[in-house]
């Protein structure tokens, strides 16, 4: 047997290390589709739990859309269930390619080509355009999955101070003598719902001839007045080398993502990424539901709106109750409490509640900077929005944080 | 010889701390106090190795090696002995 006794022991003692940690991660079973409201089996084998879902990617409420469910229904019944190769045997459908010259065209971009997942994106596009020659300077706070990437490059690397434009620039001008450059950066950063500062990003980029790279996953169909992403919030279109961005979040939620930009950066992915080389891209079914949600947000920025008056009545609503937030108007919205145990507990009664929200702490974020991330949908109507506020208000006043500073929070229940 | 272990704390605190009421002294936990991310290290080893003519192995670099400024000195002064 290979699987030996003694192989067994050294998987549990790390498994019981991570219990121990208090970072086991357990699933929490929804036994209905992706909505403002879900039903919840948790813990496993408890009743089922009709709950307010704040913590999803579903930004534009189109998971369940019944549009996009026919348009996925009719994908399946004319392209089949599943392609049974990579792109370049026999794996791309007329449908790959009407994808992908329609998420060129809702970018604003020059070309794009579909990964299976953004991670996918994410960790080939590095590797397939940089040598040794080269480097790439990311933002500290960038996804995991650019992370991934980066490591996987042949390529030089070197970070810059979250959002700091005069630490980037110093990181530029050291490394000015590389062959290509390119600045990495999240457009939205997933944890913080902060925007990144993509006009003095661009001018740097030109200034010291280095191209810029966005992953747009929390941001395109809804950040900027048509939904484009942050390079048309920040007035960059055109501007951007690089986006990679998911349809797992707001374009739909199933799956995949892509890289989209500069014709020569998609050519050399098609060439030479692994993800894309050695792996089927999105099935039909998925491809048919992104398709007919770029038609609805081509049509319409109602959902948009929708989700940006949603987002400002919860921040202001939050902040009138007394919570310390993440500055921003993304509709990630975090609830600062510091204290990994407090977000622990606060997560908990807000279930006890109906509302499910998670808390987020070290190592998922920085040491001490423990909090409840909120995320708000166009798929929420104003009632769900007031049983939540409701419902923070009641467990901010039982934990007696509300009103209260950072300083005053951490004086009471520490680090 | 400038002292070592000020060059090595201010370079840490211009190159990583975000908050400016973070105090950073010599003993503090850089890495598992999580100011410094392993990712993020590797400017901290370029500095070290263009300041001081050295070259440190990736498998010496660690996260355990780097995570206070006494550590990293201790490092240092590991590679500079005999130059």
């Amino acid at each position: 047997m290979s699987f030996s006794e003694k192989t067994k022991e050294i998987y549990q003692a790390q498994l019981n290390d991570i219990e121990a940690k208090g970072i086991f991660k357990q699933e929490r079973l929804i036994h209905s589709s992706q909505a403002a409201d879900i039903e919840v089996e948790f813990p496993e084998g408890s009743d089922l739990k009709t709950v307010i879902n704040m913590c999803s990617n579903n930004y534009l409420g189109l998971s369940s859309h019944p549009d996009v469910v026919k348009a996925a229904h009719d994908g399946l019944d004319s392209r089949g269930y599943g392609m049974s190769s990579v792109r370049f045997i026999c794996g791309t459908q007329d449908i790959h390619n009407e994808l992908e010259h329609k998420v060129t065209e809702f970018l604003g971009t020059e070309d794009t080509i579909l990964f299976p997942s953004c991670m996918d994106a994410n960790t080939g596009v590095f590797e397939a355009i940089l040598t040794e020659e080269d480097i790439m300077i990311s933002d500290r706070l960038v996804h995991a999955s650019i992370i991934d990437g980066i490591r996987l490059s042949p390529a030089q690397h070197d970070t810059f101070k979250h959002s700091n434009m005069d630490h980037l620039e110093k990181k530029l001008q050291l490394h000015v003598d590389k062959r290509l450059k390119v600045v990495i950066t999240d457009g939205v950063f997933s944890m913080d719902g902060d925007t990144a500062k993509l006009d003095q990003m661009a001018d740097l980029c030109e200034k010291y001839d280095a191209m810029l790279f966005v992953d747009d996953s929390h941001s395109s169909g809804f950040i900027g007045k048509t939904g484009r992403g942050t390079h048309e919030k920040c007035g960059v279109m055109g501007r951007v080398d690089i986006i990679t961005t998911t349809f797992g979040k707001a374009l739909g939620g199933a799956s995949g993502g892509c890289v989209s930009g500069r014709r020569e950066i998609v050519e050399m992915c098609r060439q030479k990424a692994r993800p894309y080389l050695f792996s089927n891209t999105i099935a039909p079914v998925v491809v048919s539901g992104v398709l007919r949600v770029l038609d609805i947000l081509s049509q319409s920025t109602e959902r948009r709106d929708k989700l940006e008056k949603n987002t400002e009545y919860w921040r202001q609503g939050l902040t009138e109750a007394g919570f310390v937030l993440k500055e921003g108007d993304t509709p990630i919205v975090p609830v600062m409490l510091f204290n990994a145990k407090l977000a622990q507990d606060f997560s908990r009664d807000l279930y006890t509640e109906g509302i499910y929200a998670i808390g987020f702490f070290f190592p998922v974020v920085p040491n001490g900077q423990a909090r409840i991330r909120t995320q708000i949908s166009a798929g929420h109507e104003m009632h769900h929005l007031e049983k939540a506020l409701a419902a923070f208000k009641k467990v901010g006043e039982k934990h007696d944080i509300l009103g209260k500073t950072k300083q005053e929070i951490i004086a009471q229940y520490g680090l | 010889m400038e002292d070592i272990k000020q060059v090595i704390l201010d370079y840490v605190i211009e190159e990583y701390v975000e908050d400016e009421d973070e105090e950073v002294t010599f003993d503090t936990p850089l890495i598992s106090g999580g100011i410094v991310d392993s990712f993020s290290m590797v400017s901290l080893k370029r500095f070290l190795e263009n300041k001081y003519q050295i070259s440190i192995p990736d498998e010496k670099a660690s996260p355990e090696a780097f995570d206070t400024v006494d550590l990293i000195v201790e490092l240092v002064k590991e590679f500079t002995a005999g130059k």
